[in-house]
């Protein structure tokens, strides 16, 4: 086997890695705050992707403006959602989070296809990044490198907004005691809506990244929301860094399935969900309730 | 006359099915610190809770300086210039002291600086990096007391601020809500340790049952020994 390949899988499981890793922060950080599972998080990822195609396609709106416009069009989609549907079940069952957002799943994904057909639509890559290094061992695209760096610069900036600033420390504290949050003049039901809308934005934002590298079409988020789940499992859902180190890891982890043993790259992380559920089923870094 | 700060009538407050609450009624005039006492499960930490809106079923009247908080959420009432120490003390462990401190909005003008919360509990300022829940009992109950003190707020609720705390850190939380009387904050506390509640309190409101069943003044307490030691059952 050349080093060549096994650097080029290496780096794809890094940025499949990257995009696994804005998703599960995203939904690590829904999660925590309003207690509800998004099975709809693959739907605003594809919702970033389509968006930026269109702005493009309708607007000349070109990659870097669609990197910032898109994901803040998904974030105010995901706060109509949140304050319009997902606001009304907090007081049930965590079960009823889920099947709701499965339903708002189904009625996005529905809609675009309905919309656009299911066919997938190139997204170019900016001219800015075209081209790559030959770094010797191996070719590295440009575009493939700055998935990487925007992605870790997306993720470095949310954990940092959510540790170091004060609304961070707002959401941490209704995270962790809502009711008593509320008792101190904070508003938690804006805060809920706040950290709905940024934690879709963040799905958004890997669909903007994703459009040049995968084609983009309405059933973009289907496959990549199942390993996202399964990444979730295996790293439970308790820290924001601990989510961001399993999704890359699990990323470079099936990268390198794909060149040692290719049949069963799509299965690596799912024998290991099954394996960390066996053994420690709060997840790798999760706590146990 | 001026509006009570907090005026409580045939308050009704329930958990689930089960009836609590039964008809309290207590006023705390502005700049007055008054005590709850009574034995445990009398209800009064459920009406602290009551009047911040955390026990979610409650009926009657809760006016703060003339406003029915009946129907409204945590957040509104707080932002009349509540001040609220949980009895579990509600220390988060997510957030170290000094983002705890911080935590809540400002309520109202006249609030302290995070210099002068330092300067009443020391222990606050070495360890305000640390974990809020790595915090000592008597250290989380100065960090739940620092915490309402920047916030400006004019109307205290302090439930059990003493409770198994060692009688030096009991002297220090004394001379915290001794200073927060002074400045003329209204307070109403609810109190185990009769010993300390009587040197600070105004007045006495004694709950049974879920019901207010006495009021002592101040000025009654000592010919009133008796009748308080059989309310408490000490």
């Amino acid at each position: 086997m050349s080093t060549q390949a096994l650097f080029g899988q290496l780096l794809i499981g890094l940025i499949n890695g990257s995009f696994y890793a804005m998703m599960s922060l995203g939904l690590a950080i829904i999660f925590g705050l309003l207690g509800v599972t998004n099975i709809a998080q693959g739907a605003f990822y594809m919702m970033g992707a389509v968006f930026s195609w269109l702005m493009l396609r309708e607007l000349g709106i070109g990659y870097f403006y669609a990197l910032l416009l898109a994901p803040i069009a998904v974030g105010l989609v995901g706060a109509a959602v949140e304050k319009l549907l997902l606001s009304r079940i907090y007081k049930l069952d965590h079960m009823y989070g889920l099947l709701l957002t499965f339903g708002i799943l189904m009625f996005i994904q529905g809609m675009f296809v309905y919309w656009l057909q299911t066919a997938g639509r190139p997204y170019p890559v900016p001219r800015e990044l075209a081209g790559g290094f030959n770094l010797g061992f191996m070719y590295l695209p440009k575009y493939r490198a700055w998935v990487v760096l925007a992605s870790l610069v997306i993720c470095f900036a949310t954990w940092f907004a959510i540790e170091k600033t004060p609304l961070g420390r707002s959401l941490r504290a209704a995270t962790e005691n809502p009711a008593l949050t509320r008792a101190f003049g904070v508003n938690v039901p804006a805060l809920m809506t706040i950290g709905f809308g940024a934690g879709v934005a963040l799905a958004g934002a890997a669909g903007v990244l994703a459009a040049p590298i995968y084609t983009v079409s309405p059933l973009m988020g289907a496959d990549l929301i199942i390993v996202v789940f399964a990444i979730i499992v295996i790293g439970g859902m308790g820290s924001i860094l601990g989510s961001i180190i399993t999704s890359l890891s699990l990323g470079l982890l099936e990268g390198l399935a794909k060149v040692v043993y290719p049949q069963g790259s799509n299965m690596v992380v799912f024998v290991i969900m099954i394996a960390v559920l066996l053994i420690k089923p709060a997840g790798l870094l999760g706590r146990e309730r | 006359m001026t509006e009570p700060a907090l005026a409580i009538a045939d308050l009704q407050g329930f958990y689930g099915e089960s009836h609590v609450l039964h008809g309290v009624a207590l006023e705390v005039a502005q700049g007055e610190v008054v005590t709850i006492i009574g034995r445990n499960g009398a209800g009064k930490s459920t009406t602290m809770r009551a009047i911040m809106g955390l026990l979610k079923k409650r009926e009657g009247s809760i006016r703060i300086r003339g406003h029915e908080t009946i129907g409204m959420v945590s957040e509104k009432i707080a932002r009349l210039g509540l001040g609220y120490v949980p009895e579990e003390r509600g220390i988060y462990g997510s957030l170290d002291v000094m983002d705890n401190l911080l935590l809540p909005p400002r309520l109202g003008p006249g609030g302290m600086s995070l210099d002068e919360i330092y300067k009443l509990f020391p222990n606050l300022l070495e360890r305000r990096r640390s974990q809020g829940t790595r915090l000592s009992g008597g250290e989380q109950q100065m960090l739940a007391i620092g915490r309402v003190l920047r916030t400006g707020a004019d109307l205290f609720l302090l439930d059990e601020p003493t409770e198994g705390l060692a009688p030096v850190i009991v002297q220090q939380i004394g001379v915290a809500i001794g200073a927060m009387k002074a400045k003329g904050h209204t307070m109403v506390l609810v109190e185990q340790n009769f010993r300390f509640a009587s040197k600070i309190a105004d007045r006495h409101y004694v709950m049974e049952h879920g019901r207010i069943v006495d009021v002592i003044a101040r000025e009654d307490v000592a010919a009133s020994a008796g009748r308080i030691k059989a309310y408490l059952g000490v």
